[in-house]
C-alpha cells in the first residue's frame, strides 16, 4: 500500500466516470499536441534560420522577379561573402494534387550558401555542378516517391511551358541530400538554373530572390540598407532583411497562427477544465465521510490535500500523455499527406515538456478548490458525528 | 503510544453547540477520569452528549473552555495539524458503520494509518497481517469490504485501530449495526484487547448486552454523568 496506490484506487472506484474525464483530457491534449506541433512547423523556418543569411526579393513582391544582373552588383558589396539565387519553380508529379516544391538555383553557390545546413555527398556535388539536367532531392521527398540516384523523374507545371510547348521537365536524379539537424526540410528538390532559364519560354535573366551570406550578422543592416540604396530608383527596387525576418513575414501572410492556436487550445482547455474540476468536486464531496475517516485515523490537512490533489495530477497525466502519444502518432500518420502543405511536422520534445508542465497545471488547477475543501473539513461534521 | 496512568483526564470542560440562534450547552465544568487498562461503557439518551465525549477525547472537537488530557499531553491546545499526528500515534477510532474504504482490500485498509509512519512498504504489510490475525481475519486480508459480512468488516475496522498500537480505542456503536451473535463477537474481541493487550477502551453504546462487557459504565445525561460508577458483571 502506497500513497499512489491509494490516489489510483480513489480514481477509479467510478470507472466510467473517471474514463469519461480521462477521455475529456486525452482530447484537450490530443488538440494542443497536434496544433503545437503544427504552430511548430509554420514557424521552423524562423527557428533555423541563419543569422548571417539575407534574403534579397523585390520590394513589390517576392513573387515578383529580379534582374540576373543584381547577383554580381550584390557579391560587390563589401561585407558580402557569397551570393547564390533562386527560383521557384513549383510543379507536380505525376497527378496535380501531388504538388511539390521545386527550385531552380546556382548549384555551386546554392551549395556553398547552404553548406552548414545541408548534407550532400561529394559525388552528387560534382554531378550536380556537371550535368545539366541533374537535380539534387531531399531526403524527405526521395522517401516519399521512392526516387534513389540514377532515376529519371519528369516533373509537370502549370506555370512554366518550355519554349517546345511542353509542360513537361525532365530530371535525372544525381543525388539525395540530408538536413544536417532534424528541423531542416528535405521535402524539395534543387535543379540547375541554366537549364531552367534555357528551356523555359519566358522570363530569361530573371530570377526569384537572392540569398546571401555576410562576414558577420553585424554587419547585416549595414550591407541590407547597402543593396537596397543599391537598386533604389530603378525598375527592379529590392528589399532585402533577415532570413528571419523574412520567413516570418511569409508566415504573417497566413495570420497570427500561434493566436489562432492559443485560442482553440485555450477553448479546449477551459471547457474540459471546468467539466473535469466541477466533476472531481462531486466526486470529493461523496467522499466526506473517507475523508473525516482518514482526518480520525490520523492524517493531517497538508497529507489530505496533496491526497486530492495527487488524484487530480494523476488524472491529468494519465489522459494527457494518452493524448499527446496520440497526437504524435496521429502526425506521423498524417505527416506524408500534408507535406505540400506542411513540409516538417514535428514532434519535438519541447511540445511534450509544455505538455507535461501543462498536465501539472490542469491537475493542480482542477484539483485545489476540492483539495482545499477536503482539507478545511472539520472531521466532527465530515463523519456526521456532532 | 500513551504513557500516563491516567489515560485520559477532562477538567472543567464546557462544551456547546449552536443550532440556529440558539446555543444548546452539551457539558458544563464537566470532570473525568478515565484510568489506562480501563473499558468503560457509556450509555445514556440520544443527545446526552455521549459522541460528543468521544470526540473530545479523540481530539476531533474542542471545548469551550476546560482541560482534556490525553497520555500526558493536554490536546485542547493543540492545532490540527498536531491533533492528527497525534491522534495517528495514540488513538484508535471505531465507528458503528465500519468507515472502511471500499476500494481497498482488508489489508490495504488496516495499513492506511500506516503511511503516516516511516516504516517500510513490506513493513507494513507485515504489521497488517498480525493486525488481521489479532482479529482473527488474517486469511481475508485480499478481501474487499463487499465480500465481507458486517461482523467480518467490524474486525478489519477493530485490527485498522490497533495497527499502530495505540493505548486508547474510541468506540462509537461498535455493535450498531450488527446481529447478536456477531456483536457478541465484536465485544469479546474489544473485552481480549483490553484484558490481554491493555488498551484502554472507551465505547458508546445503546446496548445494555454491550455495555456488560466493560468493566464500568457511564451514564451521561444531559451533559452530566448521572452514576459514576458500575462495576461489569
Amino acid at each position: 500500500m502506497t500513497y499512489l496506490l491509494l490516489m489510483r484506487k480513489n480514481l477509479f472506484r467510478h470507472k466510467l466516470r473517471t474514463s469519461l474525464m480521462i477521455m475529456s483530457i486525452f482530447t484537450a491534449f490530443a488538440i494542443f499536441g497536434v496544433l503545437a506541433s503544427i504552430e511548430r512547423s509554420v514557424n521552423a523556418g524562423q527557428d533555423i534560420a541563419a543569422a548571417d543569411r539575407l534574403v534579397v526579393v523585390n520590394k513589390i513582391s517576392f513573387t515578383q522577379p529580379l534582374p540576373i544582373a543584381y547577383v554580381d552588383r550584390v557579391r560587390a558589396i563589401q561585407g558580402v561573402q557569397q551570393v547564390t539565387h533562386v527560383n521557384w519553380f513549383g510543379g507536380y508529379y505525376q497527378d496535380p494534387k501531388n504538388f511539390l516544391v521545386a527550385l531552380a538555383v546556382d548549384p555551386a553557390s546554392y551549395m556553398q550558401v547552404y553548406g552548414n545546413e545541408l548534407d550532400i555527398p561529394s559525388d552528387a556535388r560534382q554531378s550536380f555542378i556537371r550535368e545539366r539536367t541533374g537535380a539534387l532531392v531531399g531526403e524527405v521527398m526521395a522517401k516519399r516517391w521512392g526516387w534513389k540516384v540514377g532515376d529519371h523523374v519528369t516533373i509537370a507545371n502549370n506555370i512554366y511551358v518550355q519554349r517546345n510547348g511542353s509542360r513537361s521537365w525532365d530530371f535525372d536524379i544525381v543525388g539525395i541530400f540530408k538536413g544536417k539537424k532534424p528541423e531542416v526540410d528535405t521535402n524539395y528538390m534543387i535543379f540547375q538554373y541554366d537549364y531552367f532559364d534555357a528551356t523555359r519560354a519566358f522570363g530569361q535573366g530573371q530570377i526569384g530572390w537572392m540569398v546571401l551570406k555576410t562576414a558577420s550578422p553585424a554587419l547585416n543592416d549595414q550591407i541590407a540598407r547597402t543593396i537596397d540604396q543599391t537598386f533604389a530608383n530603378s525598375a527592379y527596387e529590392t528589399s532585402t532583411d533577415t532570413e528571419k525576418a523574412l520567413n516570418k513575414a511569409f508566415v504573417a501572410q497566413f495570420g497570427n497562427i500561434r493566436l489562432i492556436m492559443l485560442l482553440v487550445i485555450g477553448a479546449a482547455f477551459v471547457t474540459i477544465l471546468m467539466i473535469v474540476g466541477n466533476t472531481l468536486m462531486m466526486s470529493v464531496r461523496e467522499r466526506t465521510r473517507e475523508i473525516g475517516v482518514l482526518k480520525s485515523l490520523g492524517f493531517p490537512p497538508g497529507r489530505i490535500l496533496r491526497l486530492i490533489l495527487g488524484e487530480a495530477i494523476l488524472l491529468a497525466l494519465i489522459g494527457g500523455v494518452q493524448g499527446l502519444a496520440w497526437a504524435a502518432l496521429f502526425i506521423v500518420s498524417v505527416r506524408d499527406s500534408v507535406r505540400g502543405l506542411l513540409p516538417q511536422i514535428p514532434i519535438s520534445p519541447d511540445v511534450a515538456l509544455v505538455g507535461l508542465a501543462l498536465m501539472l497545471g490542469f491537475g493542480i488547477v482542477t484539483g485545489l478548490i476540492p483539495a482545499l475543501n477536503a482539507m478545511r473539513l472539520r472531521v466532527g461534521a465530515a463523519l456526521g458525528r456532532s | 503510544m500513551l504513557t500516563d496512568t491516567a489515560t485520559a483526564r477532562l477538567v472543567g470542560l464546557s462544551k456547546c453547540f449552536v443550532k440556529g440562534k440558539e446555543p444548546i450547552v452539551v457539558f458544563d465544568r464537566l470532570d473525568l477520569v478515565i484510568p489506562q487498562g480501563d473499558f468503560v461503557a457509556v450509555m445514556g439518551p440520544s443527545g446526552s452528549g455521549k459522541t460528543t465525549l468521544l470526540n473530545l477525547l479523540g481530539g476531533l472537537d474542542a471545548p469551550e473552555s476546560g482541560e482534556v488530557h490525553v497520555g500526558g499531553t493536554r490536546i485542547d491546545r493543540l492545532g490540527e495539524g498536531q491533533l492528527a499526528r497525534w491522534r495517528g500515534a495514540n488513538i484508535g477510532f471505531i465507528f458503528q458503520f465500519y468507515n472502511l474504504m471500499p476500494m481497498l482490500t482488508a489489508g490495504q485498509n488496516v495499513e492506511l494509518p500506516l503511511l503516516l509512519t516511516k516504516l517500510r512498504a513490506k513493513q507494513r504489510r507485515r504489521y497488517a497481517e498480525t493486525a488481521l490475525e489479532v482479529v482473527g481475519l488474517a486469511e481475508r486480508i485480499n478481501h474487499y469490504p463487499r465480500e465481507m459480512s458486517g461482523g467480518q468488516q467490524q474486525r478489519v475496522a477493530i485490527a485498522r485501530a490497533i495497527v499502530t498500537d495505540p493505548s486508547l480505542l474510541l468506540c462509537d456503536e461498535p455493535t450498531g449495526d450488527l446481529d447478536r451473535h456477531s456483536a457478541d463477537e465484536i465485544l469479546r474481541l474489544l473485552k481480549s484487547l483490553n484484558r490481554d493487550l491493555g488498551k484502554t477502551i472507551v465505547m458508546v453504546t445503546h446496548d445494555p448486552a454491550a455495555a456488560r462487557y466493560a468493566r464500568r459504565t457511564l451514564h451521561l445525561d444531559k451533559g452530566r454523568f448521572i452514576e459514576k460508577l458500575e462495576l461489569a458483571a
